[in-house]
């Protein structure tokens, strides 16, 4: 538990390996080996530390670890008098970061693992490339949710924000990509502001950025009920930030985009692990935002319109990963509205859930995709589930997990913040529950657009047998209705273009027989580094759910109770008194029963809501296909809205977008003339005055020095006729002048 | 056999005919040698017309002049020479007419 320290700097030691050296002398093995090792030793390490902190009693399980100071103490003026600004690098691991470092690190290495494999037909410089990012990500969130002060958290939030951008940006020559990338990280900075701000603010109140510092001195003040005091504004900046990097409303447009990413990528940072980041911001100030009962409110409405708008727009997309992107958003709109409502440890475990089964979700379609040879639209799949049997167990697992149907992982978790939801507001409630439908409906249409029904893709050589099904499957997709093209030869390049759109310009089928390395001969399972840790993940989806079972079904919510502590001192922080929790009231058993009967009835309908969304897409995608067109002619208005995300993007591309380009044009035009104009004015007026001073100089000073100079040379053209430098001629007038002289002074006198 | 008795104006005949050698041979000659040897020679003429002035006026100061005359003299001639060596090694010549640097 010491080395908490190292877990940051393990990935880091792996990105910097992979960065430094790999992309110019690795091996697409030993690059990934590297990032994969990495990712071990620091799934191990927090294996390790996660152990150690579970064996300690439940009141001391929190660690310290200071490695030294980072900003020396600088005095600054706060609420209450002159402050010290200083900053430590300094970690805290509880029971919340616990079992953050385990998702990070346990469901990073898969993801890593299924990434060697996936995009083993990158370059080999891209692909050390994308294992330096996807190590560097790592590392930045495992130092965000190691974080033991706002300013440690805020490299990390940023880092990830980094990596984020490089990472969708990945395959930086497609401009969809690269626009992609600037779009997350643009919308990102502005949820940063907020968040910046927030930290700015609690240093303003508090005088200090260490959380616990923090929640021990926010427990001291009174709760602001009704009044939007400084608290509330501190809470309502950090929630903005929360919205950024979470993709809740109103900044969520950047999460669906981000999908232009590779699929790993997009599981693991878009689905499992950055995205919650900032659900675990306001789990880790859990203690400030009780306080805020109004922001609190604030968070809950928003989770549950960004729930609900989200699965609303997914229940039309035909992109298999947008439809997976909308649900993480929807996801994480569940996890605010828990946030919202108190049940900060439902958050967390919908969180965890959420990882395992989006994360094998996102996985299972990266190997539908890869089966595909890059075809992301499920109208051109169809059928594949006798072609992928491991993906389509797996992904019917995930399916299951995120419907909500017990006893799979996403029914506890969503049934806890459902039954936290109904506790504090019915409204709410009823919007989450036609969330679960919806949320059931869509996973069962992406389920049966891309695993049943028909094969629709493209069609393949009848001289090479599929990779998988061999003859058989090749008969089951003829009697399947699958056309062939009259010439053998003429397909195989029909998917080049769009391959080469979606996953650059490389193939993604690397590993496997030599005769599918360069030519797609139909939907194929994934290599085994592929599908390994899609089963893992499965596992995980079945089975994580079991560690938090309500009391109503016999469980103990033990995650929750684990949780607690790092949620401590909450006033309210009860909010649903548990059946079998133990209650200082006067009739404990009739209050455990009635309790008890309503989270049952709450169960009964989740479940069954939860079944008739799988029913209905059942019905409508695969017993009777023919209704969905129809639903579409008959409602044009609404099926457009939703097709087109409810026209978000197109709004805040006519405000926001636009007012921003205008000014920005606008400046530039101030620029151009009036600035540009002021300096390149003074440099002509410099260059006139110096032009006549120029003149001047010639003229003038240099006139008069050469004439001084002209003058002595003319004057003395004759009296120089005399020095010839002729010795003897000077004697010789000498002599002469001698004998004047004495003739004159001899005879003349 | 009749002597003229050696008058002052004998000296002074010998020393104004030295000197007339010594000035014509500067101004006509061009070796620089003989140029500088000239010189000595109207020298030794101003030594014979103190000398001269000394035994007439029983005077010793004209005999001291005399002596140093020669001794500059001679200091004169090491600082000519020397120049000479020098002016010899730059243009490989002995010829004054070659020395008119200082032309105008």
């Amino acid at each position: 538990m010491r080395l908490i320290w190292l877990l940051p700097l393990i990935p880091a030691a792996g990105a910097a390996v992979n960065g430094l050296a790999g992309v110019r002398w690795f091996g697409r093995a030993a690059a990934g080996a590297v990032a994969c090792l990495a990712m071990l030793s620091a799934f191990a390490v927090a294996l390790t530390a996660s152990i150690a902190l579970i064996r300690l009693p439940p009141e001391a399980r929190a660690y310290d670890v200071t490695l030294g100071p980072w900003l020396p103490p600088i005095p600054l003026a706060t609420a209450h008098g002159i402050g010290s600004f200083a900053a430590e690098w300094a970690f805290r691991l509880d029971p919340l970061a616990t079992v953050m470092i385990l998702v990070v690190t346990g469901i990073g290495l898969l993801i890593h693992v299924y990434a060697t494999a996936y995009m083993m037909d990158e370059p080999r410089g891209g692909y050390a490339r994308f294992f330096c990012y996807l190590n560097l990500f790592c590392a930045f969130m495992l130092l965000l949710v190691l974080a033991s002060n706002f300013l440690v958290m805020f490299i990390g939030w940023e880092g990830v924000g980094l990596c984020s951008y490089l990472l969708i940006g990945y395959w930086y020559e497609k401009g969809s990509a690269a626009t992609a990338g600037r779009k997350a990280f643009i919308t990102n900075r502005i949820g940063d502001w907020g968040f910046l701000l927030g930290v700015f603010g609690v240093f303003h109140v508090f005088g200090t950025l260490d959380f616990h510092a923090v929640a021990q001195a926010v427990s001291s003040l009174p709760i602001e009920q009704s009044h939007f005091g400084e608290l509330s504004i501190i809470c309502l900046l950090l929630f903005i930030g929360a919205t950024g990097k979470s993709a809740q409303i109103p900044l969520f447009v950047w999460l669906p985009d981000a999908m232009e990413g590779p699929t790993p990528v997009s599981a693991l940072i878009h689905a499992a692990t950055m995205v919650t980041a900032g659900v675990y911001m306001v789990g880790r100030n859990a203690v400030l935002f009780q306080h805020a009962p109004l922001v609190l409110a604030i968070i809950a409405i928003v989770g549950t319109l960004t729930a609900l708008m989200a699965a609303t727009i997914g229940l039309v997309q035909n992109d298999i990963k947008r439809v997976l992107a909308y649900s993480t958003v929807s996801q994480l709109g569940y996890m605010f509205l828990a946030a919202g409502v108190g049940a900060f440890a439902a958050s967390t475990f919908h969180l965890l859930t959420h990882a395992f089964f989006k994360a094998l979700l996102f996985l299972g379609s990266g190997a539908v995709i890869h089966a595909m040879a890059g075809e992301q639209d499920m109208q051109r799949m169809g059928g594949l589930r006798r072609f992928l049997p491991v993906t389509f167990v797996t992904m019917m697992i995930g399916a299951l997990a995120i419907a909500g149907i017990p006893p799979l992982a996403g029914f506890f978790s969503k049934d806890e913040i459902l039954l936290q939801a109904f506790s504090k507001n019915r409204a709410l409630w009823a919007l989450g529950s036609v969330t679960a439908l919806m949320t059931a409906f869509y996973m069962f249409r992406l389920v049966a657009l891309t695993f049943y029904g028909v094969y629709r893709g493209p069609s393949w050589p009848r001289h090479v047998p599929p990779a998988v099904g061999g003859p058989a499957t090749l008969s089951i997709a003829t009697a399947h209705g699958v056309r062939h093209p009259v010439d053998p030869d003429a397909h195989g390049l029909a998917h080049v273009p769009q391959h080469d759109l979606s996953h650059g310009p490389a193939h993604p089928v690397p590993i496997g027989p030599a005769a599918h390395a360069h030519e797609w001969h139909g939907p194929h399972e994934a290599p085994s580094a592929m599908t390994w840790p899609l089963m893992a993940l499965a596992v995980g989806a079945i089975v994580c759910g079991f560690i938090s079972i309500p009391p109503a079904l016999g469980g103990t919510n033990a995650l929750e109770r684990f949780l607690e502590p790092s949620f401590g001192g909450t006033p309210a922080a009860a909010t649903v008194e548990h059946a079998r929790q133990p209650r200082a009231d006067a009739e404990p058993a009739t209050a455990d029963q009635a309790s008890n009967g309503r989270e049952w009835a709450l169960m009964l309908l989740a479940v069954t809501l939860a079944g008739a969304g799988v029913a209905a897409a059942w019905r409508l995608y695969v017993t009777r296909p023919e209704i969905p067109v129809r639903l579409a002619a008959r409602w044009p208005g609404l099926h457009s809205l939703l097709w087109h995300k409810y026209f978000v993007d197109e709004f805040y591309g006519a405000t926001l977008v636009r007012s921003t380009f205008a000014s920005a044009r606008g400046l530039w035009t101030f620029d151009a003339r009036v600035v540009d104009g002021a300096v390149n004015g003074s440099g002509w007026m410099t260059r006139t005055v110096s032009w006549f001073s120029g003149i001047f100089d010639r003229v003038v000073v240099d006139g008069l020095v050469n004439f001084v100079g002209w003058s002595a040379d003319e004057g003395s053209l004759v009296v120089r006729r005399g020095q010839t430098g002729l010795l003897q001629n000077y004697l010789l007038l000498i002599v002469l002048g001698v004998c004047v002289f004495l003739t004159v002074y001899l005879f003349a006198r | 056999m009749h002597f003229t008795p050696i008058t002052p104006y004998h000296y002074l005949l010998l020393s104004a005919a030295l000197f007339s050698v010594g000035v014509i041979g500067v101004m006509v000659r061009r070796n620089i040698i003989i140029l500088f040897m000239s010189i000595e020679l109207m020298f030794n003429a101003v030594n014979i017309n103190l000398v001269a002035f000394a035994a007439l006026y029983r005077h010793e100061v004209g005999q001291a002049f005399a002596v140093f005359v020669i001794a500059v003299a001679a200091a004169e001639a090491a600082v000519g020479l020397g120049i000479i060596l020098a002016f010899y090694r730059n243009k490989e010549t002995l010829n004054i007419d070659e020395m008119n640097l200082m032309k105008g």
